[in-house]
Formats: structure tokens, sequence, C-alpha cells
């Protein structure tokens, strides 16, 4: 490793001996072959952070970004008028809520089943449990919310039906009081056995003999999990629920969008900051509010995201991917 | 060998383990079952008559087996359409991307270029801060004019920056004195990529075009923001029309002069719910280690 680093630490040296042209001059294939994906970053990344300036604007479809006139901090208002404001903290608690509980959900079935999968000894069972439970997150939410219904709609849904057999009457298409509920047991169902898969990479590369030792010192499989799996794992839980922390302003529009739709009775359980922004901009034709919107999310994004990396890179340097 | 036998033979299995392991099997096959499920109820929901369905609700085998569902969905002409779009869009989108994703992670990751940090940069801070949905809706559908365009599948989404970084520390794990022999012998940096680091790369090359195919094939957000014609919508956005409008699959099938009464509008939902896994779960179990092995590249190594 060090004599890699000492060569690279050479060659950084040489190269700021030469200056732009000479550097052109020399590697300019490399540079030229990279020209479409640098210009996807720029068109489609950077430009819309340019974009941003809508939301200091009274937006005009027709006038355009250039045309329209610029208002100060007038969209920002309405985060603080009496209606609206409901709403918006409405949308960014149920953000910070439902991503939390997310995070706390699947970190803990992702750790509980990659530990049992590594219990299951037999290869068979091994492989086709394994196999199944990361089939979920292959298909889109949009497939989901489809086969949820046959298990919630009202006339016929499996687990409706059941549920008004038992004397429990739920319309739960209706009723927002048992969705977040849902969003958490669609997530760690569609995701927690593709979660899990890091943590078997972890658990895998555990030296046996370990084990072994604790062992022979009679310890119980229990014993060994407490005492040697999870302290093992927690450098990479700590690190996964870090990453996720990063983005608790962001909310999952393919999950809620997909699973709610414009469905507004569930509103007040499962509306988000990504689905508020998408109805503002796609129904109400409001450009510069849902901007800034947009815009206070990517600023508090911008701040979990950077400290989580931060941190991240402090506790494990070997994580970060950049 | 016998040794150890014998040695492990005298280790009391302390009486915990035996439930501990029915727990752990039980609690994988339940979940197991569970992710397997609703699956099952689709794909039966799908083949009941639509009488029945509504009669008896949704069972795990069909109480009055029928076709009428399929029949249906293959009579009208959006079901192709919409697998001719999801196909175009996964085929071509993966090798666009594949394709920008390489040339922008191998010049990056031999260690050679005077800017590669600042570039880096410019491609991770994407990953911090974005301009959020509304600018990006209006430069793609008001600037860039690409409502109601194919390309609007792929082009707006081509490349993802996680997928760029993953290739590009997949690269520079190749050992350097490869590349060099090449150079000795007068092969410049295009064909040393063609040539050399490609065909060396093949499994992290196919681990990242399954991450954009499968993104490509499950994308219906794009759809959604920026294409209204009918017979541009991917499979997806076919699903979350249906979901949004319960009568969806009437007003489609009315438009082929199908009458109305007789239309199975519940069952043939699962069916296009069906349609569209379809080729996901046939070629799934053959892909699996390319993603499994691609999440832990990802996230243990980085």
């Amino acid at each position: 490793m060090s004599t890699k680093q000492a060569t690279l630490n050479q060659r950084a040296i040489q190269q700021k001996k030469h200056g732009f042209l000479t550097e052109i001059n020399k590697n300019g294939m490399l540079y030229l072959i990279m020209v479409p994906g640098l210009l996807f970053f720029l068109i489609f990344s950077y430009i819309p952070m340019g974009g941003l300036v809508m939301a200091f604007q009274d937006f005009n479809i027709i006038k355009g970004i250039f045309g329209s006139d610029f208002f100060g901090l007038g969209n920002f208002k309405f985060l603080f008028a009496d209606g609206t404001r409901e709403t918006v903290l409405r949308v960014v608690g149920n953000t910070l809520w439902l991503n939390f509980l997310f995070i706390v959900f699947s970190t803990i079935f992702s750790v509980a089943l990659a530990i049992m999968f590594n219990e299951v000894r037999n290869k068979h069972a091994k492989r086709i449990t394994q196999t199944l439970s990361i089939l979920p997150y292959f298909v889109s939410w949009a497939v989901i919310a489809l086969l949820l219904e046959a298990f919630l709609k009202a006339d016929g849904g499996l687990l409706s039906t059941t549920l008004a057999n038992m004397g429990i009457n739920i319309s739960f298409y209706s009723d927002p009081s048992p969705w977040q509920l849902i969003l958490v047991i669609m997530k760690v169902w569609q995701g927690a056995g593709y979660g899990a898969i890091v943590y078997i990479a972890t658990v895998t590369g555990i030296d046996p003999g370990i084990y072994e030792a604790a062992e022979i010192d009679g310890a119980s499989r229990w014993q060994k999990i407490i005492h040697i799996t999870i302290p093992i794992l927690r450098p990479t839980i700590v690190l996964m629920t870090l990453f996720s922390v990063g983005r608790i302003f962001y909310g999952d529009f393919g999950m809620i969008y997909g699973l709610v739709q414009d469905n507004s009775l569930l509103f007040s359980a499962a509306d988000v900051i990504d689905t508020y922004v998408y109805r503002m901009l796609r129904q109400l034709h409001n450009y510069g509010m849902s901007t800034a919107v947009g815009l206070i999310q990517s600023v508090c994004g911008f701040v979990f995201v950077y400290a989580a990396n931060k941190l991240a890179r402090k506790y494990e340097p070997d994580s970060a991917i950049f | 060998m016998t040794t150890i036998k014998q040695h492990k033979a005298k280790i009391k299995v302390p009486a915990g383990d035996k439930a501990l392991t029915i727990f752990c099997y039980s609690f994988v096959i339940i979940f197991a079952i569970l992710c397997l499920v609703p699956f099952i109820l689709g794909l039966s929901a799908s083949f009941t008559a639509e009488v029945a369905l509504a009669k008896n609700g949704y069972q795990f085998w069909p109480s009055e087996f029928s076709t009428a569902a399929y029949e249906l969905l293959f009579k009208t002409s959006q079901i192709f359409d919409s697998y001719k779009v999801s196909i175009f869009v996964t085929v071509v989108g993966t090798a666009l991307s594949l394709l920008a994703t390489t040339l922008l992670a191998y010049p990056l990751s031999t260690g050679k270029l005077k800017y590669a940090g600042k570039l880096n940069f410019f491609i991770y801070f994407t990953m911090l801060f974005t301009g959020g949905l509304v600018p990006t809706y209006m430069l793609v559908s008001r600037y860039l004019g690409m409502k109601d365009s194919i390309w609007v599948l792929i082009i707006p989404i081509l490349i993802n920056p996680w997928n760029m970084f993953l290739l590009r520390n997949f690269f520079s794990s190749i050992p350097g004195s490869l590349a060099e022999s090449a150079r000795i012998d007068g092969a410049n940096d295009i064909t040393i990529m063609f040539r050399i680091i490609l065909p060396v790369s093949t499994p992290a090359l196919a681990t990242i075009g399954l991450f954009y195919a499968l993104a490509y094939w499950n994308n219906w957000f794009q759809a959604l923001m920026y294409i209204d014609k009918s017979e541009l919508k991917p499979l997806q956005a076919i699903i979350i029309e249906m979901l949004r409008n319960a009568d969806f699959m009437k007003q489609m099938a009315g438009q082929m002069g199908v009458q109305s009464t007789q239309i199975p509008s519940i069952t043939s939902k699962m069916a296009t719910a069906m349609v569209t896994i379809g080729p996901i779960v046939l070629v799934y179990p053959f892909v699996q280690k390319y993603f499994t092995s691609g999440i832990m590249v990802g996230s243990v190594k980085g």
C-alpha cells in the first residue's frame, strides 16, 4: 500500500510541473471520451441547480426562467401562512418520521435476517430462502401496489376480508391510521432481504477460529451471536445507518407515490415532501412555491448527506466511495 | 479430520442451541414464504374468472379458472406498444448507460489525469446536492423539449454517479502492470481500455449493466412526468395509470370495441402486473449472483 502511495505521490509531483496544454496534449483522448458523461452531469445536474432561482421568482410559464420577475422571498411566505403552514409541517414531519421508522426497522430486520441465514446450515434451504427474500427488491413499487390491493381492497382483499370475518372492519384505502404501519411493513418486505446481503458478506468473512475458540469455552450459539457476530457487524451497521440518515430529508417518492398515488384520504399519514412537491407542480402548477420547498429540501438534504459522509469517513476511512 | 470430529464430539451441545436453530429456520422460512405469497396471490387472481373473484375474493388457487384477463390484454394494442417501449428503453438505455459510464470511469481510474480530482468532485457533488424536481422538470420539458419523446425515458437518467464510482473503483483495482505491458508494445489509452481493461472487467460490467437494466425496466417516474402519449408509455407507467384510474382498463378495452360489461377489469390489472414482472422473475435466478456481488463491492469495499 505504502509503495503504491509513494508512486502516486511521485506521479502527482510530475503532473504539477506541466500545464493545461501539455496535459491535453498528453491525455487528450482520455479527456475526449469523458465529454459525453461530463456533459450529462452539466446538463441534468448542474443546470437544474441554477434553476433553483425559480424559488425567488414570480415564475410565469410563458415568460420562462429568464423572463420571470424576481420577488425575493415571496415564495417562502406561504410556508408560514395559515393553512399551508400545517401542511408543510405535516409533510416534513412525515418525511422525517417515516424515514426514521424505515431506517430502524430495515436495519433490525436486515441484520436479524443475515444472522439467521448464517445459522441455517442446510445449503438448499439457505439458497432457496435467500433467493426468495431478495425477490421483492426486483419488482417496482407500481407492481407492488397492485399486489397490495389484493390484500387490502375492501371487496375481496385477502386481509380485509379475513379481518372482517374476525369482526374488525378497516377500510384501508380511506382510513389513514394503519398506513404508517403498512408502509413500514412494505419497506421491510421489499428491502430487508436485499439489505441483508451486506451483513451476510461481513458475517461470512468472520474467521471461523473465533467461533471455534468460543465453542471450546462452551459458548452457546446465542452467546456467540451476542458476543462475536453482533460486535463484528457493528461498524457495518453504523455505516449503513449513517448513509440512510444522510438521506433522511428525501422521501421515497417511488414507494409512497406508487402505493398511495393521489389518494388524499391517506395524506395525513403518508404525504412526504417529495409527493407534496410533485402535486404542487403537476396539479396546482405552482412553480415558484414548489421550487421553494424543493430548495429547502435540497439544502437540508445537503447538510445531512455531507455530515453523514464526513462522519462515515472519520469512522471508517475505507468506506468512503469518493 | 478424525481428530477434529472426535474433538467436536466431546464438546457438549448447549441446551438452547437446538431451540435457536429451530427459531432461525422458522423465521427465515416464514420470511421467504411471505416474500413469495403476494406474487402467488396475484398470479392466481389473474387466472380467475372476474365474477368468481368478485364473489369469493382473492384466493391462492383460482376458484374458477379463466384466461379471459390475458385474452383481453393481448387483444388491446396497448400492452404490445408498452412492451416494445419497455424493451427498447431497457436494452438501448442499458447499452448507452454502460458505455457512457465506462467512458467516464476508465479515464478517472487511470491515475494519470491531472484534473482527475476536480472531475471526481464535479461528479461527486451531484450526489450531495440536487436542483430537485421542479427545475429538472422545467429543463427537460420546456427548454429541451423532450416531452413525449422516447428518449426522455433514457437520457435524463443516463448515468448514475454511484454506479460510475463503483466501476471506477473496480478499474483502479486492476493491476497497473497489465496496462503497462501493453503500453510498452505501443498500444494507446483507447486500445488498452477496449482490449485489456474491459475484457477482464466483464463481471463488474455485468453487475453495473444489470443495475441499469433493472432501473430502466422498473422506472415509471420518467413516464409519469414526461409522457402523455399512450403508445409511448412503458409497462410500469400503464400500471400506475391502472392504479390511479380504476376505469383505465375499461377505457382501454372500449377503444378496442369490447363491450364494457364483459371486461374483466380487476383480473386484467393483475394480468398486467404478471406480464410486467414475468421477464424479471425468469431472468432473476440466473443473474442474482451479480447483484449480490455488486452490492458487496459497493458497501463493504467502496
